[in-house]
């Protein structure tokens, strides 16, 4: 029976981190990409949940774990609007092909 | 020599404004509602306004002089309106003062001024400018009125000034004749050559006055004023004062003689004044004959105090007076036209008047003003009349036997003539011979009294002669027919007038009745003697009654000799002799016909110098000061060519070395900005681990 301790949530934590930029970098597909930072945004409250765990503080931490559920929430309400806009006017969810911001 | 101004009385009175501004407010009513005053109401409602106010001015003139009776001789009626220039020591009112002098000039003024306004109304009659012509009189009234009310002299040239204006307006009338225009231009101009000499006289006197003569000469910081009544005392002084080593007196007083002959037509100014009778004949009359040309003679009257200084400036005023007598009577004897005929006569008459004042006789001076006045306004009316009737005919060839037809014509004419002529029936005799017995008497001057007294006497047989000349010609003989009729007398409006001046004419004769018959000085002597208080002191000859009663019968004997062959050349257009005598000398006549050829010789020299003069200018301008100005342009264009290419290649260069640049770098940079997703958040990765790396080295450096 092995301890959880603060290590495993960390390298836990640091695994979903590395697969959010994963996605985010290699995926073509804007869903994906929103995905990915979802999973970033996960990771990153994972280890506040731990960190807060470790001190001994569960109150501040769980705090902050909700305020970063509640901007998920609110960046997915407006990235899915935005892509949905997006995908009307061009016809495509290729990240690669979006550039029309090409100096 | 000034002692009289100091016990000198004087009278606020506050109605002597009303004089000069009665014709001013009918000059103004008319000049700006008389147009339509004439279409709506017809003549009658001009002429109500333009005759009524000066009548009342006549009134109020009355009654001042009433006041001024009232009060003790040499006394001063005043009326102050306001200080008009206040300039340091230098302080000039408006104001309006009468002592003897200006209320007789006043009621003259006013009363013939009046006379000739109701016979205009006949004269002037159906004419499409009448309001303008009543408009333009009633200016020339307040003109006058201030010229001779004013109290001092800058007010009286503002008078000065306005008659001049008066007279050109009214000479060219009827400006759409050319020659009308060209006389009234004349006339101006003229009187604004007088005019000049009468500025420079005013500022050498007041540069005078206003000097103070201490020990060190001349410096600036006298008392000055040109108020009449303060003169005498402040001119006094500068009696032995030099200026370009000539008396400041002799200078003033000729100066102001210049602007006298510009004004009152004498040698060499004269020749506007024929041809100012362009204008209609109640002008003639009131302007060029009784009020405006008589101003010069009233001037030097006025300024007596300033000429008593300095013999040399009456003489120059009595010779040059004696010499226009007897000159313009010469060509008077010639002319055929009846204006230009009475026109020479004035010249003459004025003559007279400035041998007076120029000998020290202001009083006869002023008394032969006012005789003529009256004698010549009668006259001119008399011919107006005469021209009216003979529907504009001014010829006198084309006259005669007018005496029948226009019997009221005939005999104030006769009458007027009698008193110009010098019969001592009428009052021209008794002005004309105290003239010449103070000449004769004279030993003010630097000749002797003896040769402005001979000018003068043969210029009055000359006078009897032209007179009765015209008198025969135009009255007497077969009576003409004009368009196939005889001429008919004019209506009474005009008639009226003219029995009223040969009235005037015959009765004035009682104020100068002379001292020889009354034993006692002749009214009007008496009436002006404070005016004139200064000359009383002037050196006479002292010749005896003997003397007087001698030259008073030569004078009637030449002007019997004169009426006599004018009687026997003319007399009912018989006599073959004139034509003869006019083939018989035909050189002598084209010469003296045609004036002396003065007009002529003043085109050749004096206008044509002038001309001449303005051409050079002209030409000058062109070459010299437009090649300046132009060159000045040239320059400044090659100097603003040069800025230009600076600004050009210079400036706006580095200015866009600068754009450019920087347009360089931004198109550089522009290639960071893919608009790519993964490029963005690959960057931002690198950035995030790159600032971890920093921090991460930074702690291990600084722990």
């Amino acid at each position: 029976m092995i301890q959880v301790g603060l290590q495993h949530f960390l390298v836990v934590g640091a695994l979903l981190f590395c697969l959010g930029i994963l996605c985010v970098l290699t995926r073509r597909n804007a869903v994906a990409v929103l995905i990915g930072i979802e999973l970033m945004l996960n990771a990153a409250g994972l280890n506040f949940i731990a960190f807060a765990r470790h001190q001994g503080d569960l109150a501040g931490g769980s705090l902050l774990v909700l305020f970063v559920i509640v901007l998920a929430a609110a960046e997915a309400a407006v990235a899915l609007a935005l892509i949905l806009a997006f995908r009307r006017q061009v016809r495509t969810l290729d990240v690669d092909q979006i550039d029309s911001l090409k100096g | 020599m000034h002692g009289h101004e100091t016990s000198q009385v004087i009278e606020s009175f506050n109605l002597l404004w009303l004089i000069p501004f009665l014709p001013l407010l009918g000059a103004v009513s008319n000049g700006l509602a008389g147009h339509w005053l004439q279409k709506r109401f017809g003549e009658k409602a001009v002429h109500t306004i333009a005759v009524g106010l000066p009548w009342l001015s006549f009134l109020v003139a009355v009654v001042a002089f009433f006041k001024l009776r009232s009060l003790p001789e040499g006394a001063l009626l005043l009326d102050r309106l306001w200080t008009w220039v206040a300039v340091g020591q230098f302080h000039v009112e408006l104001a309006f003062g009468m002592d003897a002098l200006s209320a007789m000039m006043a009621l003259i003024v006013t009363f013939v001024g009046s006379l000739i306004h109701v016979y205009s109304i006949g004269y002037m009659h159906g004419d499409e400018s009448y309001f303008r012509f009543f408009t333009y009189l009633n200016l020339f009234m307040f003109a006058m009125l201030t010229l001779v009310l004013g109290d001092n002299l800058l007010l009286m040239f503002v008078g000065w000034e306005g008659v001049g204006l008066c007279s050109y307006l009214l000479i060219g009338f009827w400006y759409r004749d050319l020659n009308n225009a060209r006389a009234g231009m004349k006339a101006f101009v003229v009187n604004r050559i007088g005019d000049f000499g009468f500025l420079v006289g005013f500022f050498i006197l007041f540069w005078g006055l206003g000097g103070n003569w201490g020990e060190g000469g001349y410096h600036l910081g006298g008392q000055a004023s040109l108020a009449f009544r303060e003169l005498p005392a402040l001119v006094a002084p500068l009696a032995d004062k030099l200026l370009w080593g000539v008396p400041l007196a002799t200078l003033v007083g000729i100066f102001f003689f210049v602007g006298a002959t510009g004004k009152s037509a004498q040698i060499p100014l004269y020749v506007w004044l024929p041809d100012a009778m362009a204008g209609p004949t109640p002008v003639s009359a009131l302007i060029h004959a009784a009020t405006m040309v008589t101003a010069g003679v009233y001037m030097v009257a006025r300024m007596n105090f300033l000429y008593v200084l300095s013999p040399a400036a009456m003489t120059v005023v009595a010779l040059t007076g004696a010499a226009t007598a007897l000159f313009a009577a010469t060509i008077g004897c010639l002319q055929y036209d009846i204006k230009k005929v009475l026109a020479y006569s004035t010249v003459s008459q004025l003559g007279y008047m400035f041998i007076g004042v120029g000998v020290g006789a202001f009083w006869a001076g002023s008394y032969h003003l006012l005789t003529h006045d009256f004698f010549k306004a009668c006259l001119f009316l008399g011919a107006g009349s005469v021209i009216l009737s003979m529907h504009h005919e001014q010829d006198m060839r084309k006259m005669g036997g007018l005496g029948r037809v226009m019997p009221l014509t005939r005999w104030t004419y006769w009458v007027a003539c009698v008193a110009i002529a010098g019969f001592p029936i009428a009052s021209g005799f008794f002005s004309k011979d105290e003239i010449l017995w103070r000449a004769f008497d004279s030993a003010a001057l630097l000749v002797p009294g003896w040769v402005p007294w001979l000018l003068g006497f043969v210029a009055a047989g000359l006078t009897s002669f032209y007179m009765f000349r015209s008198y025969f010609m135009t009255f007497t003989g077969e009576t003409v027919k004009v368009h196939g009729h005889e001429p008919e007398e004019q209506r009474p409006v005009v008639t009226g007038v003219l029995v009223m001046l040969a009235i005037g004419a015959v009765m004035l004769a009682f104020v100068g009745l002379p001292h020889l018959w009354m034993h006692a000085p002749p009214a009007l002597e008496h009436f002006l003697a404070p005016v004139f208080a200064a000359a009383e002191e002037l050196p006479r000859a002292g010749h005896g009654h003997g003397t007087e009663w001698g030259l008073m019968l030569a004078s009637l004997g030449v002007a019997f000799l004169g009426l006599g062959i004018a009687w026997w050349l003319y007399r009912g257009r018989k006599n073959p002799l004139p034509d003869r005598l006019r083939q018989a000398f035909p050189r002598l006549h084209r010469v003296v016909y045609n004036k002396y050829y003065v007009d002529e010789i003043y085109q050749a020299t004096a206008v044509r110098g002038f001309l001449g003069l303005s051409r050079m200018n002209a030409w000058f301008d062109v070459h010299i000061i437009d090649g300046l100005v132009n060159g000045a342009g040239t320059f400044t264009r090659a100097l603003a060519w040069i800025d230009g290419a600076i600004d050009t290649y210079l400036v706006d260069g580095a200015v866009n070395l600068v754009a450019d640049s920087i347009r360089a770098a931004g198109a550089r940079l522009r290639r960071i900005q893919t608009g790519r997703l993964p490029a963005y958040l690959g960057g931002l990765l690198l950035g995030g681990v790159v600032l971890v790396v920093i921090s991460r080295i930074l702690i291990d450096i600084y722990g």
